[in-house]
């Protein structure tokens, strides 16, 4: 911007503020400067570095990439409703690329559920019932880490680290030694993903704990009330409201780590998606793709339309505690 | 309170005291439906039976070989020998000495070695004569203090039932080799538990209990009397197993004793056992560090200390530190570029900036998309695509955040106050100024802290989405456990990821804080 020129000289005092303000502009250009460059830099040392200890390097990928996409597209479009449904191909050869009806869940003699459908189904399974679970332990905990509620420094303290290592340990191991002690299945998928729920929610739950309002817990403290009573009676009324909202929020999450976490072993939706990847089976991998991405989208807006009913306008704190 | 206040009192409030009946049952409803929703989730995973399927012995291991590792020693029966003999790559190096295993020799005569097997084949020739007398034990260590000297020759004598002794043989020529042989072997395992293997027979004490087993060999294992609680024996004659909890393990069997024995700690962590500096002191090491003559006349020690540290073959510090420069890398640059990408289309996504329904709708939906298709999914797809490694994360991480920062970004720019904005452009300012200083400060505190956020977040999806080929330590991790070995390596891995989120998580807290003021939190 051009300075705009006086009409009449500023007095002494004004050329010190303008001189004052044209030290923080200019320091503030540097900082904004300085801070862009490290960026840039930060940014092409990190390309670089990825581009370089990767397999394949990305400008000679790049052509692979929409060949890779082009392998994508089944041979029909209908391809994908057989796969989905398990209905028989006119392309079956006898392989597992055109097999659909393999895969059926019988359960009696004609009632049987297509088997994406089912794995589906074992996915949001795994992941609302280690919410329940992460919900019912994170909900004991949270009070014992409030400081409104928790007197004892060192208790606070010790449940609040607890938690921080349950929410920063890697899901991963967890779901690798449990695979490695209870085999492949769903039940490592659930151990995993619950013990990082307790300690998720536990922080969001003990933060709500902490803003809740005291006159009611004070009452009861008067009339002689202990202190599970006053917890009870007085502060879970409060902030139910909020608990449930986050651990909706939570289940949208956990339906997406649960169908990771089944990529790595844990059975459920993802170990089929990997595996027809891998297998190049494209009328199944597209089917597997669609149907998780129509379960996540009504996941999210069962889970938003909840919450909404549940506390109005205000939890709409999208990506808290990812 | 008196009858009449409490009566008054509930007149007065009505709805406290007679809820309806729904309304009282709810709460109750409610827990019961969650609890049959438990046990039908119990009955579908058939949690019961894996749980109780698992395997737990294993899972004790594996949890001690978190912060422990073992030695694993190899005691084979030979005729009136031992053989002792350690896995390749023990952590104790080539040639293992260790001192809590203490062997005990004597001079065998035999006509040639090769002779000498198959007189061993042929029922037992050499008897107690054939011994030179135990001559000098001589102990790998320096614990011989506990055994008197007289008990060199128990053992030896004690050995003579086993074999048949055959009086009648022809002495053995003086002219014949002598060789030194271990005639027996004495693995303590901490604490008063011990166990004594000789020729034929093998004597495990555990506290005040002890347990001895006659081996004969290649045919059978046999306990002398009754089995204690920590030992175990599938079939009469198979091989036996004792347990001394943490410190250890042995597997007895008709030919060959295998110890397992534990040590807390992580084994050569600095240096592996191929280095020259392997099982030095610390002090000695930074000694020959700073001041001692070049150990490889071509570098320096520092540089080889430095080398052998990241080449170590245990450990594979360098390929670790890598792999975990590969995750944050990913993080980084994939928050990044979603953030640089979804800005100008958050702008146009936004209903009060760009006044055109198709346009915001179109945008919003394409965002759903990237969001709903799973990051998972990304990451597959693109680990296909460019190969295993960074790339693919990074692009799994870019294009699911973009899809997150344009809601969010979106979302941040529709609620902003007008005012700025009229105020800007009622001076006349071009479309392009009135974004830059009506709507731009107003957002951009919100927008940057939301990218802090998820560069977070992210460093920990990064290890997840690395495991099924992404690149960066996740695959690293994923590889330790698949092997079931490596659990100190996980254990160790663990500990950097933990570090790395806590160091962000701090970092991204407080340059929040400073963005956008305490409520960040």
């Amino acid at each position: 911007m051009t300075t705009i020129p006086h009409p009449r000289p500023l007095s002494e005092a004004g050329l010190a503020v303008e001189r004052h303000w044209r030290e923080l502009a200019g320091r503030r250009r540097l900082y904004t400067v300085g801070g862009i460059l490290f960026l840039v830099l930060a940014m092409s040392g990190s390309l670089w570095f990825a581009n370089d200890s990767n397999a394949g390097k990305f400008f000679d990928r790049l052509p692979y990439l929409f060949d890779f996409a082009g392998q994508m597209v089944p041979r029909d479009g209908w391809e994908i409703w057989r796969a989905l449904f398990d209905l028989s191909s006119p392309y079956d050869d006898g392989s597992l690329k055109y097999n659909y009806p393999d895969g059926r869940v019988y359960f009696t003699e004609t009632l049987y559920l297509p088997e994406y459908f089912y794995k589906m189904l074992e996915t949001i399974n795994i992941a609302l019932a280690s919410t329940l679970v992460g919900f019912g332990l994170g909900f004991l905990l949270c009070f014992l880490a409030a400081s409104n509620l928790t007197t004892r420094r060192w208790l606070r303290f010790f449940v609040r680290r607890f938690m921080e290592v349950l929410r920063a340990f890697p899901e991963i191991v967890i779901a690798g030694f449990f695979l490695a002690v209870l085999s492949i299945g769903a039940v490592p998928a659930i151990i995993a993903v619950s013990i990082h729920t307790v300690g998720a929610l536990g922080k969001m739950f003990f933060e709500v704990v902490e803003n809740a309002d005291m006159k009611a817990e004070e009452g009861l403290r008067a009339a002689g009330a202990n202190w599970v009573e006053r917890v009870w009676f007085s502060i879970v009324p409060q902030v139910m409201p909020n608990f449930l909202s986050y651990g909706l929020l939570r289940l949208e999450i956990n339906v997406r780590a649960s169908t990771i976490i089944g990529a790595v072993g844990g059975g459920g939706i993802g170990e089929a998606l990997r595996l027809s990847i891998s297998r190049n089976h494209e009328a199944k991998t597209l089917a597997i793709i669609l149907l998780l991405f129509c379960t996540i989208v009504a996941v999210d807006q069962l889970s938003a339309w909840l919450r909404s009913r549940i506390v109005g306008r205000q939890a709409f704190e999208f990506g808290r505690g990812a | 309170m008196t009858e009449a206040d409490s009566s008054a009192l509930m007149a007065r409030h009505p709805a406290v005291f007679n809820r309806p009946l729904m309304e009282r049952l709810r709460g109750f409803l409610v827990a019961a439906g969650i609890g049959l929703y438990l046990v039908f989730a119990w009955w579908l995973f058939a949690i019961g039976q894996v749980v109780s399927g698992g395997n737990w012995d294993i899972a004790g291991t594996y949890l001690a070989d978190w912060v422990s590792y073992e030695v694993r020693p190899n005691i084979d029966f030979e005729d009136n020998a031992l053989a002792i003999s350690f896995p390749r790559f023990s952590p104790l190096g080539d040639d293992p000495r260790p001192e809590w295993l203490v062997t005990e020799t004597a001079l065998v005569e035999s006509r040639s070695s090769a002779a000498g097997e198959a007189a061993g084949q042929g029922g037992g020739a050499t008897s107690g004569e054939g011994f030179l007398g135990a001559l000098g034990g001589k102990p790998a260590d320096s614990s011989p203090a506990e055994r008197p000297q007289e008990s060199f020759l128990g053992p030896v004598g004690g050995q003579a039932p086993a074999s048949e002794s055959a009086p009648g043989q022809p002495a053995i020529q003086p002219a014949a080799a002598t060789r030194e042989v271990v005639v027996r072997a004495d693995v303590s395992l901490g604490g008063e538990n011990r166990i004594l293997i000789e020729p034929g027979r093998v004597a495990v004490t555990r506290g005040d209990e002890t347990l001895v087993l006659d081996v004969e060999r290649n045919v059978s294992v046999t306990p002398q009397g009754d089995l204690p609680e920590w030992a175990s024996q599938r079939a009469p004659g198979a091989k036996v197993i004792v347990r001394f909890g943490f410190a250890g393990r042995a597997e007895i069997e008709d030919d060959e004793v295998k110890v397992r024995r534990r040590f807390l700690g992580w084994e050569n962590f600095v240096f592996d056992t191929r280095s020259s500096y392997w099982g030095k002191p610390a002090s000695e090491v930074l000694g020959l560090v700073a001041f001692g003559e070049r150990i490889e006349p071509a570098r320096s020690n520092l540089a080889l200390a430095w080398d052998n540290i990241v080449n170590n073959a245990d450990w594979q510090h360098g390929d670790v530190w890598l792999k975990l420069l590969q995750t944050i890398v990913m993080a980084f640059a994939g928050t990044v570029l979603a953030s640089l990408l979804a800005f100008p289309l958050a702008f146009a996504a936004a209903r009060n900036i760009t006044p055109n329904r198709f346009a915001n709708q179109a945008l919003k939906r394409f965002f759903d998309f990237l969001r709903s298709v799973d990051m998972l999914i990304w990451a597959l797809f693109f680990t296909r695509a460019f190969g295993p490694g960074p790339l693919a994360g990074i692009s799994a991480i870019f294009f699911t955040d973009t899809g997150t920062f344009g809601k969010l970004y979106s979302e941040a720019l529709e609620n902003i106050d007008d005012k700025q904005r009229e105020g800007v452009r009622s001076v006349g300012a071009s479309p392009a100024s009135v974004q830059r200083f009506g709507v731009v400060p107003q957002v951009l505190p919100v927008f940057l802290s939301q990218s802090l956020y998820f560069w977070e977040s992210n460093t920990r999806s990064a290890t997840i989405i690395g495991a099924v080929g992404a690149g960066g330590i996740g695959l690293k991790l994923w590889e330790a456990m698949r092997t079931n070995q490596d659990w100190e390596n996980v254990a160790y891995m663990v500990i950097l990821i933990l570090i790395v989120v806590f160091v962000f998580d701090n970092i991204s807290t407080m340059l929040r804080q400073r963005l956008i003021g305490r409520q960040a939190g």
